[in-house]
């Protein structure tokens, strides 16, 4: 018997013993017997006319077992990827929603859309048939950013889509800032790009499809964050397939940052192949592979105004903005740059009124969905960039001037004008913790060291909101969810005591297994040991939405807590019957029920060894068994948030921006695990810190090629890109969920980017420099520094 | 990638051989270029003739005026031998510059040489320092070898098998790395020589290239002042997504600068 771990320590990451020596289970480790190959043949254009294909040579290439295409997925009649939401403009117009061929079917409409699948003995015999097949593609000019896309002229992807405009969609109170900006005494603006973002998980994508003649069953193994979704999605919207007929399987996963979350295509077409040709199939995404098929994340181009009172207040603020969609709808697509967005724009200030016009558009690019933080970072990054606009231009401290914004913490709960309820938060103790810890009022000291060596040092703030644990079903339902967005879990406690936990979420690199544990360990009082937590598989685990948005603490933990709080109902009865005590008398504590005011006790596990040995029972009021399952819808979104302090150094010869110094101080409700939380920080401030300064996806204009489409070109941040981060927490308990808990997993990329740039801007103000678009490189900072015209004086 | 055949010559000649009776084959040094290039299909030869076995192409030697390293040394060799380090410290810095520790381990100098990737170090180090070329059939100086993209002087049957480096009075390098993959955006080694100057400059074009203003002017004054405001001209320069023409020309000079105080250090 191990120790209670409970709520607030750091023991070592369960999960870690099998991934650091080796012993972890991914798709591509898996093998089933009388396995085949699949290799997906791709659009090598962005934007062209299917005229023909032409199969006969790739089938006759040696140990070709099949080649399919979108005309067989057609004549099979199944369905189009689904999109999970639906949007709708001003007007209450549905977004406009082409359907989503599996296999593409009469176009292609990126670079990566999917032209046909071929299956083979080997990998290298399916790669061999790929090349030999003939694909007839009538060329059509492409459009991949979307200022070009809905200019008048522009390649039209859809014909039924005109301007390339999904929706043109829309929140807050137009009239009421249009007032506001009348009786501004100062109004800034601000024109941005949120660059686009490639993810890079460590395991590229993979699945294995397999369907057993004998049950008439279907087993697909893949890489993903959310299996009950894609075995929803896929069964009952694309193939066609009974939920009991079909089991989704989610093994160890190497990274998702939301690139993982979505149903894909490959998904369905293995798992209808694999019935085809009565084989197993794996397919294994190469790494250029998923360059061009892993959903994109953010690219937006944004103009931005705040207006302003003589003292720095915010009126209003107003932001138009055009989202890029690429090709077709994924699965969240259209809800992230909207409702994931808008309603961030108010952030940590009492701005009484905010609009925002959101274009979604498509362009010939691979599909944009979620990409850890989905929407909130592009919201910070506006408002947080935007308020040091001001600032500067009214002669305000950057700090001051939020400071006369913020919501103070006795505003709390406090309700924004974009439809958003803040339960709890502290901006004011963040920002305060933050400026110490960043030592800010020395920072003139470190300025005047940096240049006499030459160097101009930036300090940048970001002092920001979220929202996440997605989220209460009740409000996504409104705005357009086609789905719930609950979770559940089930606690199974074993004759002997021992726990095992069947929860929705998955866990891919989250640290779940030991953050489950400790709760199940806190609150039965059982050991840390002696509790499993299993997930991906969705035979073994009742139901569940999986891992994004922040959500597996929040929402999953929930329901983890419900479920054992019915444990120890249920085990208060048993208990109640073995002391022949009446129920309410019982308490539970520490691992022990006990009668109040006696020494008379049963341990947990004699409890559960009752449990299942129920030799006269009153079985008519108390069923054998210690078995509870919970599902948990929560009632508001929970608000992390905090103040992010970067701290930039630049050299003005190369023009290499250097992050010297980087502080946070957020809050994220409860913590259980202290560790994993500082780590689920550091990676996210990291992610951040790659779209602020390093990381960029380039298409080509004209072709539609990805021209940052491999490692060598798309730059990751590395671990010598950063300082040692100073990160803290400054909580405030969510006053909605059960342990107090507010989620911590996209706070990192939210609060980041808009605190790097700041500080870049702040190091080259005094070049009149007002604004640098992400990713700073070296080559724009350069520019910048030339165009500013300005002595640059390095030597 | 393809099937392909695969052959471990002990002699030159055999390999040289093979080189010339099976078409389209390719020596096989330390792979690091090489084999991903197979594994994405770029290339598909017939055959492989790898040099690993053959005798006396690994090491360093000291001739006293030169320094001779084997084309199968591997960088990180170069990069910790105490003879290159004492004798020409620049070029021991530019080996530990190049990609990362396990590329270090298998890449080689011969195949770096022999590839002339516009944006790789040692061109840069073999130019810069006027070194020789030594290979199974001739002696090739660095100034005929370098022949633009990917293009050198080698014949197709020709195995490097040392390069041959006159040791300077002073040599540095400066790299300003590429982004994303780490060679060289714009990277700059001069040497100073009792003759003169020479300054070779790899990344910024679509080869090595030498900069004979800046050698006259360090060759009157080795000091990065002297250097400091000569321009180079964009023509002929690299415009990609990571740097255009005109900060390339620009980090051309800042990177000179800095390898004159590197070589003054
Ligand atoms: C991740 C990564 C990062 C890298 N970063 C850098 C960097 O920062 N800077 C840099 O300069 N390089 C970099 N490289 C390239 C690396 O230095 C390679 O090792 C080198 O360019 C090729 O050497 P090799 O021994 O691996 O050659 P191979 O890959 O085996 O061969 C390369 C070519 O040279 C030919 N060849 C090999 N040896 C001979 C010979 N003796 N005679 C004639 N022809 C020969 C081969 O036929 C082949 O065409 C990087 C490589 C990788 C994979």
């Amino acid at each position: 018997m191990g120790n209670v771990i409970g709520i607030g320590a750091s023991p070592k990451r369960k999960e870690d013993q099998r991934f650091l020596t080796g012993r972890g289970n991914y798709v591509s480790d898996i093998k089933r017997p009388g396995m085949t190959a699949g290799v997906f043949v791709r659009s090598p254009h962005g934007h062209a006319v299917l005229r023909g294909i032409d199969k006969s040579a790739a089938l006759a290439s040696p140990g070709v077992i099949a080649v399919l295409t979108g005309e067989d997925a057609a004549a099979d009649k199944l369905g189009s990827l689904p999109c999970g939401w639906g949007i709708s403009d001003a007007n209450g117009v549905p977004m406009k929603e082409p359907p989503f061929p599996m296999l593409a079917q009469g176009k292609v409409r990126f670079v990566g859309d999917m032209v046909a699948f071929v299956v083979a003995e080997t990998p290298e015999q399916a790669n061999e048939a790929a090349e030999l097949l003939k694909v007839d593609y009538e060329v059509l000019p492409s459009v991949v950013g979307v200022l070009e896309a809905v200019r008048p002229g522009a390649p039209q992807l859809f014909d039924d889509v005109p301007n390339n405009i999904c929706c043109d969609w829309e929140l807050g109170d137009k009239a009421a800032v249009e007032t506001a900006f009348r009786k501004a005494a100062h109004v800034a603006k601000l024109s941005l790009v949120n660059n686009r973002l490639i993810g890079n998980p460590m395991e590229p994508r993979a699945a294995i499809a397999e369907y057993e003649p004998g049950t008439d069953r279907f087993t697909l193994w893949t890489t993903s964050q959310f299996p009950h979704v894609v075995r929803f999605l896929m069964g009952a919207l694309v193939l066609n397939i009974p939920q009991h007929k079909l089991r989704v399987v989610a093994p160890d996963v190497g990274g998702g940052f939301g690139v993982k979350q979505f149903h894909y295509g490959e998904e369905a077409v293995i798992t209808w192949a694999a019935k085809r040709v009565m084989r197993p199939i794996k397919w294994v995404a190469s790494r250029s592979e998923g360059y061009v098929s892993d959903r994109h994340g953010r690219d937006h181009v944004t103009e931005a105004e705040l207006a302003l009172d003589e003292t720095g207040k915010f009126l209003a603020f107003r932001v138009n903005t055009l989202a890029n969609m690429g090709g077709y709808l994924s699965t969240f697509g259209p809800n992230i740059p909207t409702n994931l967005y808008a309603p961030l724009l108010g952030g940590v200030y009492t701005t009484p009124a905010i609009y925002c016009n959101v274009k979604v558009v498509f362009t010939n690019t691979v599909p944009v969905d979620a990409y850890r933080g989905a929407g909130r970072p592009e919201a910070t990054f506006v408002l947080e960039r935007m308020v040091d606009v001001a600032a500067s231009e009214m002669g305000i401290d950057r700090v001051e001037i939020r400071r006369r914004n913020m919501i103070p913490k006795e505003a709390y709960p406090y309700q924004t004008p974009v439809l958003v309820q803040y339960d709890s938060g502290d901006p004011m103790g963040c920002l305060d913790g933050a400026l110490i810890a960043a030592d800010v009022k020395n920072f003139g000291i470190r300025k005047a060291a940096s240049a006499s060596k030459g160097k101009f040092r930036g300090l940048g703030y970001s002092t920001y909101v979220e929202a996440c644990g997605l989220a209460p079903s009740r409000f996504a339902g409104r705005l357009g969810a086609r789905g719930g967005l609950y979770e559940s879990a089930t606690v199974r406690v074993h004759p002997t005591g021992q726990v095992t936990v069947m929860i929705g979420t998955h866990n891919h690199g989250q640290g779940h297994e030991t953050t489950f544990a400790q709760i199940v360990s806190e609150k039965l009082g059982v050991s840390f040991e002696d509790v499993d937590i299993v997930y991906g598989d969705t035979d073994r685990v009742q139901f569940g939405m999986g891992t994004y948005g922040s959500r597996s603490l929040v929402v999953g933990g929930a329901a983890l807590s419900k479920a054992t709080d019915k444990v120890i109902v249920k085990g208060k009865k048993i208990a109640a019957h073995l002391l022949e005590a009446s129920e309410v008398d019982i308490q539970f504590e520490a691992g022990k029920f006990s009668v109040a005011g006696t020494d008379r006790i049963k341990t947990f596990e004699e409890i559960a060894g009752a449990a299942y040995v129920p030799h006269n029972y009153p079985l008519e009021v108390l069923e054998p068994g210690l078995e509870e399952q919970a599902y948990y819808d929560p009632v508001n979104f929970t608000y992390p948030g905090g103040c992010h302090i970067a701290e930039v150094e630049v050299d003005p010869e190369t023009g290499t921006v250097t992050l010297v110094n980087y502080t946070a101080v957020d809050d994220v409700g409860t913590v259980i695990n202290p560790m994993i939380v500082e780590g689920q920080l550091h990676g996210g401030i990291v992610q951040g810190v790659g779209q602020a300064l390093f990381e960029n996806a380039v298409y080509d204009e004209s072709s539609g090629q990805l021209l940052s489409g491999s490692l060598m070109d798309y730059c990751m941040p590395r671990a010598d890109h950063m300082p040692m981060m100073k990160v803290s927490t400054h909580s405030t308990l969510c006053t909605h969920t059960p342990m107090g808990v507010k989620g911590c997993g996209e706070v990192g990329t939210i609060g980041s980017p808009a605190a790097v740039i700041n500080a870049v801007v702040d190091a080259l103000s005094h070049l009149g420099v007002t604004h640098v678009d992400m990713p700073a490189t070296p080559n724009r900072i350069w520019r910048l520094l030339q165009n500013a015209s300005l002595p640059v004086a390095a030597e | 990638m393809k099937p392909f055949a695969y052959h471990q010559p002990s002699q030159i000649p055999d390999a040289a051989k093979l080189l010339t009776s099976i078409e389209d084959s390719k020596l096989v040094a330390g792979g690091m270029t090489l084999i991903p290039t197979l594994k994405q299909r770029l290339a598909n030869p017939p055959a492989l003739v790898d040099l690993s076995k053959l005798g006396n192409l690994k090491g360093i030697t000291d001739d006293g005026a030169t320094i001779t390293i084997g084309a199968m040394t591997p960088h990180a060799v170069v990069a910790a031998s105490k003879l290159v380090q004492s004798k020409i410290p620049g070029l021991a810095v530019l080996a530990s510059m190049i990609g990362d520790p396990a590329v270090r381990s298998r890449g080689t100098i011969g195949g770096s040489v022999a590839n002339n990737d516009p944006a790789a170090d040692y061109p840069a180090g073999v130019l810069g320092l006027g070194a020789t070329i030594v290979t199974s059939t001739r002696e090739i100086a660095a100034d005929k070898f370098f022949l633009g993209l990917f293009e050198t002087a080698l014949e197709v049957s020709e195995i490097i098998t040392a390069i041959r480096f006159p040791v300077p009075l002073k040599a540095g390098y400066a790299k300003f790395k590429a982004p994303a993959s780490r060679y060289a955006l714009v990277g700059v080694f001069v040497a100073k020589f009792a003759d003169g100057v020479r300054v070779a400059v790899t990344g910024a074009g679509s080869g090595v290239f030498r900069v004979p203003p800046m050698e006259a002017a360090l060759s009157g004054n080795f000091d990065p002042t002297a250097v400091a405001a000569i321009k180079i001209d964009t023509d002929g320069l690299t415009s990609d997504i990571h740097a255009e023409a005109d900060y390339r020309a620009h980090l051309v000079t800042v990177m000179a600068k800095r390898a004159v105080d590197a070589a003054l250090s």
